[in-house]
């Protein structure tokens, strides 16, 4: 884009160091002497509330006594072997709302244990030196078709390869990763992290991998599973929710997850163009993290307007405060009913929100309006009528998600699912790599009884 | 408020707490130091024969840590002075002249022959120190030269030794002890009969730190070899205390004044020692880990202390406890507590329950209707103190007594009579009335 210091969106709003200091490490990782501070605040609980909120259930107090006695490798194997991206985890997880909400120090002191910092310290030195802590199991001559290259493939194709089988994973994009590498905002993840993960998870071997194979486009589930003994979906949500209203085509108006992927894989974060105001409309991760970082490349105005209250909002607390500390502003109880144009987007209509005496939100007819030079929606994804067209047969779905059993089994024999795209996911990676983690031991146990039967 | 003015063996000082002879007191710029922070007295880095001694020029010192890095042991390989006996003499006397209300002891060690003490002993007793304390005690170095521990190990030099220097002396005398023996009293006793004033203990156990896990030595070396050294610091404490306490309450040593070492961190430990019989104390490593500044503490605690207990002096405190320390066979065995948590205390952490649950008697739920709940379990609970001594929280577990009804545990009624194991009926060898 041209560079016109005048417009109204342009790049290089801010200097490159301004913009490599709001887009360094947001939590630093933890120098060995505080680490083994914060690691003896552990109480080492009995059956761990913390082990317990995490859904890939890490025996956190056992890594954590690992990090005491020096023993970091032991402790990374401690956490890698319940959660294979236990190292993006403890950059992305929201542990203010799971372990480190569930630790009993919240009771004693109100200030958890800081199980994520610590859950990095023992993981980054596995990743810096490539330390081989898994191993493939004695091949089974199976081989499992992975529909996607996200946290929920990833963990499959991995977990199959310790069980002894070899997968091949059916990735839509350039690289691995899936929305660590397209989504999550880059301050989260720095130095490419989501790059050297993905490159330990293949170092096990048994894992092929196709890039820009597209479910719908370049192959079909029945292909799939004419040539694989089974097959796990997890192609994540294609699609992104649309306001409903009208004009919602015109110029300005944009997806939250386009652009961050954009800012994830851009070269210089300053070449990205960015609004004077800009207005975010959702209340999950998505909206914080477009909020957040187009605030932090140098937009002037940046609001987030959700439905609801702060209380409803998908992100957590911390997450919402984090986007006001950068300089964002979240305006509750407000929906858009329309976009305001000239020849572009140029504003957005509100109408005030409430509940009504049922509980059920309704619309105050009271209006206002903020100007916006650029409009991110950020309401959900769904999942993509290409990938769900080009399955034939009956995949049972609910608010149009998989439905799977608690093995992460579908209604289609052979056919596993799991991450985002599935009915009941809280769409975190963490959730992404268990369901990944359960679909394999039970694709495992599917094959060696098919073995036995046949 | 309490007045912390002590007199240890007729020597005065304004407050019970000494400097122990030790790297502290090694030269007159440190004691001088010592004594503008406000520390009572000194007793001066143990004095010996000229030439003095050579210390290694490597690590002297190494520490065992908690995971904060606090120092919780402390071990030592430094040996008794290494700068000329009349250095140390005219320091002694020039801080004996520029701080005359504070007390300054002249630790000594000298080989067992009687000329020598009898050479030494006038000679810095002339200094004006207010007495002598005899180093029977340091466990490394020195005892490899039939001095420090390999004295402190036989009574009979003990009392030898003891003898020379009372015959020399004019000042009052304090052996010290080491604890490097299974049992105080003989050591005790031997000074008791040498003559001595009192006693001071306990000096450094024998101990080893760890190794180095790179170089499967132990550590630290000097030059890749290494020597054990004496162990001090708060790990210590218990073990000096059982020793006070033996002397205190033993009737053939009760009336020797004691000088209580080992550990001494915070007021708090200087009580548990007055309460145990010693008349002041003396602190080493808690100023070789923070300075002389900790005096402050010391002092305005103890001070505190003594007025919450309406207490006018030390005095007042010393041997309060000794009462209370028996035998084990004279424990009442009808006696019966219980633990009880407090439910709006407890964390939820369940470290009570799984170390009941794994190595005690399963007395501690861990579920009650469903829920994350720790309860004790009357009907199993023996009342062993382990779920006290884990629990993270201060005061959510606590023992409570049960005077009267049924003991849920066994079934039987509380028994209110004392029954100690001399009479109790499973003693083969029971006194009969």
């Amino acid at each position: 884009m041209p560079k016109d210091n005048n417009a109204a969106v342009r790049s290089h709003r801010l200097s490159d160091e301004e913009i490599a200091r709001n887009f360094s490490d947001m939590h630093p990782p933890l120098p060995r002497s505080e680490a083994l501070i914060e690691a003896d605040r552990c109480y080492f609980c009995f059956d761990a509330p913390c082990t317990t909120a995490c859904p890939t259930g890490i025996d956190i107090p056992g890594f954590i006594q690992k990090i005491r006695s020096d023993n970091i490798v032991g402790s990374a194997h401690t956490i890698l072997r319940e959660n294979i991206m236990g190292g993006m985890c403890a950059r992305v997880c929201p542990t203010e709302v799971l372990c480190e909400e569930a630790c009993v120090r919240n009771t004693h002191e109100d200030k958890p244990v800081n199980i994520g910092l610590l859950q990095r310290y023992a993981t980054d030195p596995v990743f810096e030196d490539n330390v081989g802590l898994f191993e493939r199991g004695t091949d089974s001559g199976k081989r499992v078709a992975v529909i996607g290259g996200g946290p929920a493939g990833l963990s499959c194709a991995h977990r199959l390869s310790m069980l002894g089988h070899s997968s091949v994973v059916f990735n839509r994009d350039e690289k691995l990763g899936g929305l660590n590498e397209y989504g999550i905002a880059a301050y989260k993840t720095v130095n490419d992290f989501a790059q050297r993960e993905v490159e330990y998870i293949l170092s096990i071997g048994g894992i092929e991998v196709r890039n820009k194979a597209v479910l719908g486009e370049n192959f079909t589930l029945a292909d799939l599973q004419d040539e694989y003994d089974a097959v796990f979906l997890g192609f994540g949500l294609g699609s992104v929710n649309d306001l409903d209203l009208a004009n919602e085509n015109i110029s300005g108006v944009l997806n939250a997850v386009d652009y961050i992927a954009e800012l994830r894989q851009a070269d210089d974060k300053g070449d990205l163009p960015v609004g004077d105001h800009i207005v975010v409309i959702g209340g999950g991760m998505t909206a914080i993290d477009i909020a957040a970082q187009t605030k932090r490349l140098g937009a002037e105005h940046v609001d987030i307007v959700y439905r609801r209250g702060p209380d409803e909002m998908g992100a957590s607390r911390y997450e919402q405060e984090f986007a006001q500390t950068s300089g964002v502003k979240i305006r509750h109880w407000a929906k858009p009913v329309k976009l305001l144009i000239s020849d572009k987007v140029a504003g957005v209509e509100f109408e005030r929100t409430t509940l009504d005496k049922d509980g059920k939100l309704t619309g105050t007819g009271e209006h206002y309006s903020l100007n916006a030079d650029v409009v991110f929606k950020a309401i959900g994804q769904s999942l993509s009528e290409e990938a769900l067209g080009s399955i034939t047969g009956t995949l049972e779905l609910q608010h149009g998600k998989i439905v799977t059993d608690d093995g992460r089994k579908t209604s289609l024999p052979g056919i596993w699912a799991g991450g985002d795209c599935v009915y009941g996911n809280d769409d975190l990676t963490v959730s992404a790599v268990q369901d990944g983690k359960i679909a394999a031991i039970a694709i495992d146990q599917y094959l060696r009884e098919e073995s036995n039967n046949g | 408020m309490a007045d912390l003015k002590s007199e240890f063996l007729g020597i005065e000082s304004p407050n019970p707490f000494w400097l122990a002879s030790a790297p502290p007191t090694d030269k007159a710029y440190n004691v001088n130091r010592a004594f503008e922070a406000g520390w009572g007295g000194a007793v001066w880095k143990t004095l010996g024969e000229d030439p003095p001694i050579v210390n290694v020029n490597g690590p002297r010192y190494s520490a065992l840590h908690s995971n904060e890095r606090r120092v919780i042991g402390f071990n030592n390989i430094e040996l008794i002075t290494d700068r000329p006996l009349s250095a140390n003499l005219d320091e002694i006397r020039q801080i004996k002249r520029d701080w005359p209300d504070r007390a300054v002891v002249a630790s000594v060690m000298l080989p067992m022959e009687e000329k020598v003490w009898a050479k030494y002993v006038p000679m810095i007793e002339d200094t004006g120190a207010d007495g002598f304390e005899l180093n029977f005690g340091c466990p490394h170095g020195m005892s490899e030269r039939g001095m420090g521990a390999a004295v402190g190990q036989v009574p009979e030099y003990i009392q030898m030794a003891t003898e020379w220097c009372k015959k020399h002396a004019s000042v009052p005398v304090i052996v010290k002890l080491t604890p490097n023996v299974t049992n105080i009293l003989p050591p005790a006793t031997a000074a008791r009969d040498g003559g001595a004033d009192g006693v001071s203990l306990i000096n450094t156990i024998n101990s080893i730190m760890r190794v180095d896990y790179d170089t499967l030595t132990m550590y630290p070396t000097t030059d890749g070899m290494g020597s054990h050294g004496g162990y001090c610091g708060q790990a210590v404490k218990p073990i000096a205390l059982h020793m006070v306490a033996e002397i205190s309450r033993n009737k053939n040593t009760a009336d020797i004044p004691i000088s209580g070492i080992g550990g001494i961190h915070d007021w708090r430990d200087a009580v548990d020692f007055f309460a145990l019989g010693a008349s002041n104390v003396q602190v080493c490593t808690a100023a070789m880990v923070y300075g002389f500044k900790i005096i402050d503490d010391l002092t305005d605690g103890l001070s505190k202390f003594l007025d919450e207990k309406g207490m006018s002096s030390v005095n007042d405190l010393v041997g309060k406890a000794v009462p209370s320390v028996t035998e084990w066979q004279y424990l009442n065995l009808n006696y019966v507590e219980k633990a009880v948590i407090d439910q709006d205390l407890c964390i939820k952490c369940g470290r009570c329950h799984i170390v009941c649950e794994d190595t005690s008697h399963q007395a501690i739920t861990s579920i009650v209707n469903g829920e994350r709940r720790f309860e004790v379990i009357d009907e199993e609970c023996i009342g062993c103190n382990l779920c006290v001594s884990v629990c993270p929280v201060d005061s959510c577990i606590t023992m409570h007594q049960v005077s009267d009804g049924i003991d849920a545990r066994t079934g039987k009624p509380i028994n209110t009579e004392f029954l100690d194991w001399t009479a109790h009926p499973n003693n083969p060898m029971r006194k009969q009335s």
